[in-house]
């Protein structure tokens, strides 16, 4: 009988797990569920290149769809409704079944919704799928005011795009600053120092009151203090929530995300969970993390896959992530929160700079600013393994990109040549 | 229609039509030719579309940025002289026909 593999998931960990399967030499039934009519594509130009309008609509998929019938992967245009984890077989919305040896929910993260009066009137949208971008993108055609709420990564890409395009735009904020949750504040306000002299307006220490409206779509918003700014079009960046229903009302652990062990495997020893929906054992952190990156669904993906074909070990993939906004390319590496220890090193051209943090003496991450030479350097270093001191980081002369090729080819050397 | 030439690791050959303006690594994942990943989408970041090009055609393809230069120190299969990231190799007419090796591993 055919081992068959079922994936739930629309996104880059649903992909990337039945694209390994293949490549692995998986000869199995393999079937993923999708429940976006337009599968399995890149988010990330969303907010960057398919919002200015310089990519099409095919040019986001991951593969054209004769990729799938190429390799045998059976693609179902449906919402998973239920799991019977006794007979081992995902429900659908349209009535049929599919049943599994192995399945792998990948149903990612939903926005954020703002909950004040008027946040649900016309042209106060989110952005996470291809049908919200080409909504946004209708409106931005006539739209002179864009609001952003949230000034999280969404939130500021877009706003460089709404800026690029000639609109007013305006950020309102909670936080004391941008970019909370993941970038260090002096990279934060390097970041802003940009979005400024682009013409946007950052407001922060400042949330919503209410949308304002006529005829049923919006017209201005009224912020924290009472000021009241004009506003086509409003844009919700407010943080994720992991789709982990499917799996809490199969009786899978959840918490904020489907709770998986450092196999990513659910207590179900015959369900995965993987990217923004599941919350894992990092055995990197030793603590339970769940990260929201191209990265994380493609190296989970890739793990399973991999698991699933009997490979062994835990899943350590070291985090890395990158957001364009206008002129700026951040990319970051690692963790920097618990960071006691920061040193800057310049980057060869104006406007770029590489952040170094450290924890105990240990190099724990990166951020880099225009600088995807060190960037690269500094991601190598840390999937290597390999750390840096600050003493050394802050020495006369220090070459980071230099010293990390140089140490990680003596590392590659074969033991004889060290 | 311009045509690129992919030669895997395994020595097999496979010529894919290229549209100009297209990226090499934009047209091998839609040509669906495996090997080259190209996991951040063109961005610079992923360093998962690592080619080798042929010698006939490295003075027509685009100059190469200082970030580009310094992120090809550290692809996972070692730097040749002929190194590229074939999401900055933006299709010309003047690189019809062109030749790459795809590098091996990506990761």
């Amino acid at each position: 009988m055919e081992r068959s593999v079922v994936v739930i998931g629309a996104g880059q960990a649903a992909y990337q797990t039945v694209a390994s399967l293949r490549q692995e030499g998986f000869g199995g039934k393999v079937t993923v569920i999708s429940d976006e009519s337009c599968p399995l594509y890149n988010r990330p130009p969303l907010s960057k290149s398919y919002m200015l309008g310089k990519m099409r609509s095919d040019e986001l998929l991951f593969r054209p769809l004769s990729y799938y019938e190429e390799h045998q992967i059976e693609l179902i245009v449906d919402r998973a409704t239920a799991i019977d984890r006794d007979r081992k077989v995902v429900s659908l919305a349209s009535g049929s079944e599919a049943p599994y040896d192995d399945l792998v929910i990948a149903t990612g993260a939903r926005n954020r919704t703002l909950s004040v009066p008027g946040a649900k009137l016309g042209g106060v949208l989110g952005l996470r799928t291809l049908e919200d971008a080409d909504l946004i993108k209708e409106r931005m055609a006539t739209a002179k005011h864009a609001v952003v709420v949230g000034a999280g990564f969404i939130g500021l890409e877009f706003a460089a795009v709404a800026a690029k395009s000639g609109l007013v735009v305006h950020v309102i904020e909670l936080a004391g600053r941008a970019l909370m949750r993941a970038v260090s504040e002096e990279m934060a306000a390097l970041v802003c120092a940009t979005h400024k002299q682009a013409g946007v307006c950052l407001h922060f220490n400042s949330g919503i009151e209410r949308v304002i409206g006529e005829g049923g779509v919006v017209t201005s918003v009224e912020i924290t203090g009472g000021d009241v700014i004009p506003a086509d079009l409003v844009i919700v960046g407010i943080g994720a929530v992991p789709n982990d229903e499917l799996a809490a009302s199969a009786g899978l652990e959840t918490d904020g995300g489907i709770l998986v062990d450092s196999q990513l495997l659910t207590a179900d020893p015959a369900i995965s969970a993987i990217g923004d929906c599941a919350r894992f054992a990092s055995t990197r952190y030793a603590c339970s993390m769940r990260f929201e990156s191209v990265q994380n669904a493609a190296d989970q993906g890739r793990f399973v896959a991999g698991r699933l074909m009997g490979k062994a070990g835990n899943f350590s993939a070291v985090p890395w992530f990158w957001t364009d906004q206008g002129d700026i390319k951040l990319q970051m590496v690692g963790l920097c929160s618990d960071a006691d220890e920061t040193v800057i090193v310049d980057g060869p051209a104006p406007k770029s700079r590489t952040l170094l943090a450290f924890k105990a003496g240990e190099l724990i991450s990166a951020e880099c600013l225009n600088s995807p030479g060190d960037f690269m350097a500094a991601r190598k270093l840390m999937e290597a393994g390999l750390s840096l001191s600050p003493t050394a980081a802050r020495s006369d002369g220090f070459d980071f990109r230099a010293w990390a090729a140089s140490s990680i080819k003596a590392h590659n050397a074969p033991p004889a040549q060290r | 229609m311009p045509k690129a030439i992919f030669q895997h690791p395994d020595g097999t050959r496979e010529e894919i039509d290229v549209s100009l303006g297209v990226s090499l690594m934009q047209a091998a994942t839609q040509n669906g030719i495996e090997g080259i990943i190209g996991e951040c989408g063109g961005g610079m970041t992923c360093a998962s579309c690592h080619v080798f090009i042929d010698e006939k055609f490295l003075s027509v393809v685009p100059p190469i940025s200082l970030a580009e230069d310094q992120s090809l120190d550290f692809t996972a299969a070692p730097r040749e002289h002929n190194s590229r990231f074939s999401c900055q190799l933006i299709m010309t007419q003047a690189m019809d026909g062109i030749e790459v090796r795809i590098a091996d591993p990506q990761m």
